[in-house]
């Protein structure tokens, strides 16, 4: 099953190249990786999918637990959560296709950010099911590039993740 | 004396903090070896006398020696090294360390700031190499970092569960033209880092009860019972619940070897009653052990009775290969000592343990003993070649059981483990983990640093030994009166054991009988004491001659000629359960030895 591990760790130079090196020693897979400071500048906030059943989930919590750099670690994908991500797709839009590919990413309410004479550049954020079906519609033989953030994720409430 | 802690406003080069920061930390010793990265600091060393400086041959050698002295004595051992090949020299003892959880503080020079990232003449990526095989690291930018890294270096190193870390320092940082205020503190806090001590009180109670519910228990206690001091309450648990004790070959030690509870080590040459009574438990209480592949067999067909315990310092260690059905994470001393209390609570309120029980699962260990038992006492034969057992032996006779015995990694290694009976804990000193071949004879010089008048031995083989030879030499500029014993059987014992086992004998690589050296003319030449043994009639006189008082303060090596067809059993099947083990050439425990 797939997972969405939300790592707060020591802002300093090495602690992320630790946490990758920690997937990579231990064979777990990473899927996706987001990495970015917080509110706090001491502290960032590492977001990765990964997949597993329970016990390699634990195993991997308890791992990135036992780097001194990490601060807390928490399985979003055990509770109520939101999770989003971004995609700038480069599609091929000539002739009558233009139309089609405009009116797709009005279905998903996505925006249109770059118009050139044979490519639309568009803008898509949501679950990364939904960026799936949003190519998945368009086709993939019209994407011409693909670039996706990764998930970032926060769960649902009054529940905060923090220092 | 109690050296205060410094908080003058004083004014040090990095170089010169470094060195203070080590004396503030109760360092008096450190092994190493200079090279230009590492001048500043090994200027500071020149300057002052708190910190011994241990000057070796081979930086691999140096970082196995702080290890025997961590293992031997429970403190840090410290490092010092430079860039390049000085720092990747290091690895294979950082990673030596790091398998076994010993801690160890590996300083090493760097090429200066202006220069990192640019392959700089010795510059590797210290930080970045050793990553997997540290507890954790750091790169110094400024002198004015170096107290507080050193102090937090020493907390990370020696708390939680133990382990190596690595402080790489650019040479710009050492520089005696730069000085900043120096103030060392001790106390360290890290909201990141904040391990267990006291475990979980009803999980304790639980572990009580179900260790009382049991009509087979046993205790399986690793070396983690003997890295947090474990070994008096875990003894003295052991001795009021009255079941059996088996250790790790990382435990050894942990429990007295001469107890009357103790059946052994347990794993893939475990004694056939260790393994045995593992699988036929129906509750066993793992102490500081991490249930390893060499523990383990196959994991599917562990202990398939067994309600299992499992007290670790490390949570990641629990349930990481078998599910624990009562983890509890604490120190084990703490732990141990909270179960103590529990179980004497229990045992006042119920009528357990069944004394009537526990005597005929001591019974069944018995027989289990008696049909397949290890035998503790060989006599030499004469016109046969010597076993490699009879003299691990004698040693043991020779130096009453109370030597500290370090070993390489092999066939001789195993049966150290097998017939040294070690009554204390930290006197059984090697690899476990990585199983390092070369570790044995620096490590035993670490111990005999920290140890001046302790009696030291290390059981090797003639492969390992010629790994870190080169250190005779140091042995010789420090007086050091180490006793070797070689157990020499012309060849890579354990790999020809297995190819004999697993590759129809074909000892592809594994033998140079042909190409020795003489050993005792080699030790001689780096001035030192040697003995040849080929007949069993010489072992004990020899070795009683090695270990007395005309040889006290010399290094002696004694090359014991063993039969080479000689293999280490008890050994494990592979992919089988725990009882499924070659118990000799010919027989094995799946032929009807169930009782
Ligand atoms: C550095 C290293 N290289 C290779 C091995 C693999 N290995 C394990 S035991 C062994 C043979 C050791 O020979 P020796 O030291 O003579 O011991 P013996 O088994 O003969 O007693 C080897 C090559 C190892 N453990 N360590
Ligand atoms: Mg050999």
């Amino acid at each position: 099953m797939r997972h969405i591990i939300a790592v707060l760790l020591e802002n300093e130079p090495g602690a992320l190249s630790r946490v990758v090196g920690l997937f990579a020693q231990r064979n777990y897979n990473i899927a996706s990786l987001t990495v970015a400071p917080t509110e706090d500048e001491t502290l960032s906030r590492l977001t990765l999918t990964t997949e597993g059943d329970d016990s390699k989930i634990e195993q991997i919590i308890k791992h990135l637990y036992r780097l001194i750099e990490v601060v807390k670690v928490v399985d979003l994908s055990g509770s109520d959560h939101v999770e989003r991500e971004l995609m700038l797709v480069k599609v091929r839009a000539v002739g009558g296709v233009r139309e089609e590919v405009k009116r797709t990413t009005d279905i998903f309410r996505g925006q249109i950010i770059d118009v050139s004479v044979d490519a639309y550049t568009v803008q898509l954020s949501g679950p990364s099911r939904k960026l799936d079906a949003f190519v998945r519609a368009i086709g993939s033989e019209m994407v011409l590039e693909l670039v996706r953030s990764g998930v970032s994720g926060i769960a649902r409430g009054v529940k905060v993740l923090n220092g | 004396m109690k050296r205060e802690e410094s908080n003058t406003a004083e004014t040090l080069s990095g170089g010169d903090m470094l060195i203070r920061a080590l004396q503030d930390a109760g360092v008096t010793c450190i092994f190493g070896y200079p090279g230009g990265a590492a001048l500043h600091i090994y200027d500071a060393i020149f300057r002052q006398q708190k910190v011994e400086h241990i000057l070796v041959r081979h930086e691999q050698a140096a970082t196995h020696m702080a290890d025997g002295y961590a293992r031997s004595t429970g403190k840090p051992g410290v490092v010092l090294v430079t860039s390049g090949p000085g720092a990747t020299n290091a690895i294979t003892g950082i990673a030596t360390a790091y398998m076994d959880s010993v801690p160890l503080v590996v300083i090493s020079g760097q090429v200066p700031t202006e220069v990192l990232g640019t392959d700089a003449f010795q510059e590797t990526d210290m930080v970045g190499v050793s990553r997997p095989v540290v507890k954790h690291s750091f790169l110094i930018r400024d002198c004015r970092e170096i107290p507080q890294v050193i102090s937090k270096a020493f907390h990370i190193a020696t708390t939680g569960r133990p382990g190596p870390v690595v402080v790489d320092i650019p040479k710009d940082v050492t520089d005696p033209g730069v000085t900043a205020p120096y103030s060392y503190t001790r106390k360290v806090s890290m909201r990141s880092y904040n391990p267990a001590v006291r475990g979980n009180g009803r999980q304790i109670r639980k572990a009580v009860g179900a260790l009382l519910e049991a009509r087979r228990a046993i205790i399986y206690a690793g070396g983690g019972v003997i890295l947090g001091n474990g070994a008096e309450p875990l003894t003295r648990f052991a001795k009021v619940l009255g079941v059996p004790v088996t250790n790790t070959l990382m435990g050894l030690g942990g429990f007295p070897g001469d107890d009357p509870q103790f059946i052994g080590m347990l794993g893939m040459h475990g004694t056939y009653e260790a393994n045995m009574a593992m699988h036929h438990a129906d509750a066993i209480l793992a102490v500081g052990a991490r249930f390893d592949d060499r523990v383990t067999n196959n994991p599917a067909k562990f202990c398939p009775d067994a309600k299992v315990i499992h007290i670790d310092v490390d949570p990641a260690s629990i349930s990481k290969i078998i599910k624990a059905d009562i983890p509890i994470v604490g120190q084990v001393a703490s732990v141990l000592i909270d179960m103590e209390r529990a179980l004497a609570a229990e045992m006042e309120k119920r009528d357990a343990p069944d004394p009537a029980v526990l005597e005929q699962w001591w019974q069944q260990i018995h027989a289990w003993r008696e049909a397949h038992g290890l035998d503790h006492d060989l006599q030499p034969v004469a016109d046969q070649r010597i076993l490699p057992q009879l003299a691990v032996q004698t040693l043991f006779r020779v130096t009453e059981g109370d030597a500290y015995i370090t070993s390489d990694v092999g066939q001789h290694q195993m049966f150290a483990a097998q017939y040294y009976r070690f009554a204390k804990p930290r006197r059984w000193i090697n690899s476990g983990g990585l199983g390092t071949m070369g570790f044995g004879l620096p490590a035993a010089m670490g111990v005999q640093f920290a140890h001046p008048d302790a009696v030291v031995a290390c059981v090797t083989g003639e492969g390992s030994f010629m790994m870190n030879m080169q250190e005779l030499s140091t042995c010789l500029q420090y007086a050091l009166p180490i006793k070797i014993v070689n157990l020499n059987n012309q060849a890579l014992g354990m790999v020809k054991q297995w190819q004999d086992m697993q590759y129809g004998g074909r000892h592809s690589q594994s033998t140079y009988s042909d190409s020795l050296p003489d050993f005792k003319t080699l030790v001689e030449a780096f001035g030192h004491v040697g003995f040849k043994v080929e007949d069993g009639a010489d072992l004990e006189p020899v070795m009683r001659e090695a270990f007395s008082a005309n040889f006290k303060n010399k290094l002696v090596f004694i090359d014991v000629w063993v039969d080479p067809d000689e293999h280490v059993y008890p050994m494990s099947i592979k992919g089988g359960s725990l009882r499924d083990m070659y118990l000799n050439k010919i027989t094995t425990s799946q032929q009807g030895d169930y009782m």
